[in-house]
C-alpha cells in the first residue's frame, strides 16, 4: 500500500508536460477506449433494459410506472454507471495493461530503457496511468448513454409508455450537481485507482510467464474490490 | 592497423598502447547469501573487443549489471574512465548510461514500436535532432547494419538475427564509446553467428568502440575477441588471448574450451557456493 503510494508518487514527481507526454496520453486513452468501448456500449444497454424491467415491476405495485424514467436514472448515475463500468474497466483495460507491462518486463524491455537513461515509469507507466483518469469518466458517459437507450427500448418500445413522460420526468428528476457530477467524481476517482493498480502490478511483476499472470489476476481482484470500497466511501460523503 | 573478422593477431602486441577504460577490481557480489562472483579483476583496454565466458550461470549478466551500475558490488570497484560507478548518484548514472550501449539477451526491442523507432527512441530521447536528422542516421545504422528497407517492420515479423542486428544499431545509435554485448549470438543460426560477429568486429573497429562481449560460444570467441576472461564457480581462472587459452594447460580452462564432462567445473548445483547452477550449454 505505502509501496504503492511512493510509486503513484514517482510517477507524478517525475512529470515533464509536454508534447511527447501528451501525445502518448492520447494514444494510450485512444488504445483502452478502443478496447473497452463494445463491452461497454453492449453492457450498458443491457444494464439499462434490466433496470426499466425491474422499475417498472416493482413500480407498478404503487401504480408509479411513470417514475421508471427517474429511478433508473438515479441508479444509473449516481451508482451502476461508475461503478460497473470500473469493473468492466478493471477486467478489460486494467488486465491488459498490467499483462503489458508486465510482459516488457519478462522480455527486457524496461531493462533496456533504463539502459538507455530512459525512465520507464515516466516512458510506460505514467501514460498509461493519466490515460485510465481520461478514459473512465468518457466510457462511464457511454455506459450511462446506452444504458439510457436500453431503458428506453424497453419501457417505450416494449412496455409502451408515453415518450414524453419518460423523458421530462428525466431532465426534471435528475440534478445535475448530486447525480451527475457525483458519479463524474467517481468514474474519476475509480479511474485513477484501477490504472493505478494495474500500472503498479505490471511494474512490478516477476519477469516471468507466471509472474505476468499473477499480475492480471492481482489486478482484477484488488481493483475490484478498491472499487466497491471507496464507491461505498464516496457515496457517504458525496449525499 | 585494419583487423578482419576472423584474423588472429595477438592483442597484447597491437593494443599495448591503450589505457584501460574500464577497471574492475577485486569485484565480489553475493546475491541471497549465494556468493556471485568472487575477487574478479579486469582491465578492458580502449578500442578492444573482450570476452566474458564461462557456463551459464556463473555470473556474467551479473558482471555487465554491475558495470552499468544497475546493481551494487558488495566489496571492490568498478572503475569506467577514471569514475567510480557504484560512486555515481542517480543522475551522474543516467548521462553515463548515454555514453555505454547495451545489446541485452535476445535485443529487448520495444514490441510496440517499428525497427525505425526502435532504434531512433534514443536519439528522440536525449538528443533535439530535426526530424530529418533522426532519419538520416537512422537510415545510416540500418543500413550498416545491413538491414535498410525493413524500417517500417514491426520487432515480432522479425528473424532472431536481424532483430538481434537491429538491437546492435540501436545500441550504437548514441556513437557510444562502450558497448555490452549479452550472448549476441546465442540462439542463431551459425551464419547469422557469423554475420552479428562481424559486425560487432566493424562497428567496434569503425566507430572506435570498446565491446564486451559475454557469450559461451568458444568457436565465435575464437575469431572474434581480442582478449578474453574465464569466469567459473564465482572465480576468474583465466585470461588472455584465445590463442593462448586454447593452448592452456590447465584443467578447467581445458574443460571449458573443448566443452568437456569431464572436469573440475561442477555442472551441479551448489547451495552457498559461487557460480551456483553452473550447466553445460
Ligand atoms: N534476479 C535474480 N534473482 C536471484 N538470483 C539471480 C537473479 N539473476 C541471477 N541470479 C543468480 O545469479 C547467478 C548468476 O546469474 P547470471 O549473471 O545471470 O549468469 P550468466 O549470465 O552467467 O548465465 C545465478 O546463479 C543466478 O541463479
Ligand atoms: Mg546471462
Amino acid at each position: 500500500m505505502g509501496h504503492c503510494g511512493f510509486f503513484l508518487f514517482r510517477m507524478l514527481a517525475g512529470i515533464r508536460p509536454g508534447p511527447a507526454l501528451l501525445m502518448s496520453v492520447l494514444q494510450q486513452t485512444y488504445l483502452v477506449g478502443a478496447r473497452s468501448l463494445v463491452i461497454i456500449m453492449i453492457c450498458g444497454f443491457f444494464v439499462g433494459m434490466v433496470l426499466a424491467l425491474q422499475a417498472i415491476n416493482a413500480l407498478q405495485q404503487f401504480g408509479a410506472s411513470e417514475q421508471v424514467s427517474l429511478l433508473v436514472g438515479k441508479s444509473l448515475f449516481r451508482e451502476l454507471g461508475p461503478v460497473l463500468t470500473a469493473l468492466l474497466f478493471a477486467g478489460r483495460a486494467g488486465t491488459s495493461v498490467a499483462a503489458e507491462i508486465g510482459l516488457m518486463k519478462a522480455t527486457s524491455q524496461i531493462d533496456a530503457m533504463q539502459l538507455m537513461a530512459i525512465d520507464p515509469v515516466q516512458r510506460i507507466a505514467l501514460p498509461r496511468f493519466l490515460a485510465g483518469f481520461l478514459s473512465l469518466p468518457l466510457l462511464t458517459a457511454m455506459f450511462n448513454a446506452f444504458a439510457i437507450l436500453g431503458a428506453v427500448v424497453f419501457a417505450i418500445g416494449v412496455w409502451g409508455m408515453d415518450a414524453g413522460i419518460f423523458w421530462s420526468k428525466l431532465q426534471t428528476g435528475i440534478l445535475f450537481g448530486k447525480d451527475f457530477m457525483g458519479g463524474f467524481w467517481k468514474s474519476v476517482v475509480f479511474g485513477g485507482l484501477v490504472s493505478l493498480i494495474a500500472v503498479y502490478f505490471g511494474y512490478y511483476a516477476k519477469p516471468t510467464g507466471e509472474g505476468v499472470g499473477t499480475a492480471t489476476t492481482r489486478t482484477v481482484v484488488l481493483s475490484s474490490v478498491m472499487v466497491l470500497i471507496f464507491d461505498f466511501f464516496m457515496t457517504s460523503f458525496l449525499v | 592497423m585494419k583487423r578482419e573478422y576472423g584474423d588472429s593477431v595477438s592483442w597484447q602486441r597491437e593494443n599495448s598502447l591503450h589505457d584501460p577504460i574500464i577497471c574492475i577490481n577485486n569485484l565480489v557480489f553475493h546475491r541471497d547469501g549465494n556468493v556471485v562472483l568472487d575477487d574478479v579483476s579486469m582491465e578492458i583496454r580502449r578500442g578492444s573487443i573482450v570476452a566474458i565466458m564461462g557456463p551459464s550461470g556463473v555470473g556474467k549478466t551479473t558482471i555487465l549489471r554491475l558495470i552499468t551500475g544497475q546493481l551494487q558490488p558488495a566489496d571492490g570497484s568498478i572503475e569506467v574512465n577514471g569514475e567510480l560507478v557504484s560512486a555515481m548518484s542517480h543522475r551522474d548514472l543516467y548521462k553515463f548510461r548515454k555514453g555505454v550501449g547495451v545489446l541485452l539477451q535476445n535485443g529487448a526491442l520495444f514490441t510496440d514500436l517499428t525497427v525505425f523507432e526502435n532504434v531512433a527512441t534514443p536519439l528522440r530521447e536525449h538528443t533535439k535532432l530535426s526530424e530529418q536528422d533522426i532519419t538520416d542516421r537512422v537510415m545510416e545504422k540500418l543500413d550498416s547494419v545491413g538491414l535498410s528497407g525493413t524500417q517500417e517492420l514491426m520487432p515480432h515479423s522479425l528473424s532472431g538475427g536481424m532483430a538481434r542486428r537491429v538491437a546492435l544499431a540501436r545500441a550504437v545509435i548514441m556513437n557510444p564509446e562502450i558497448v555490452l554485448f549479452d550472448e549476441p549470438m546465442t540462439g542463431l543460426d551459425p551464419i547469422a553467428m557469423s554475420t552479428i560477429g562481424r559486425l560487432i568486429r566493424e562497428t567496434n573497429d569503425q566507430l572506435g568502440l570498446t565491446s564486451v562481449i559475454v557469450t559461451h560460444n568458444v568457436a565465435q570467441m575464437k575469431k572474434l575477441v581480442d582478449h578474453c576472461y574465464i569466469l567459473a564457480s564465482a572465480k576468474l581462472i583465466a585470461e588472455g588471448s584465445p590463442q593462448l587459452l586454447t593452448k592452456s594447460s590447465d584443467p578447467s580452462v581445458d574443460q571449458f574450451m573443448n566443452g568437456r564432462v569431464e572436469g573440475p567445473i561442477s555442472f551441479k548445483y551448489q547451495q552457498n557456493q559461487g557460480g551456483g547452477a553452473a550447466q553445460s550449454s
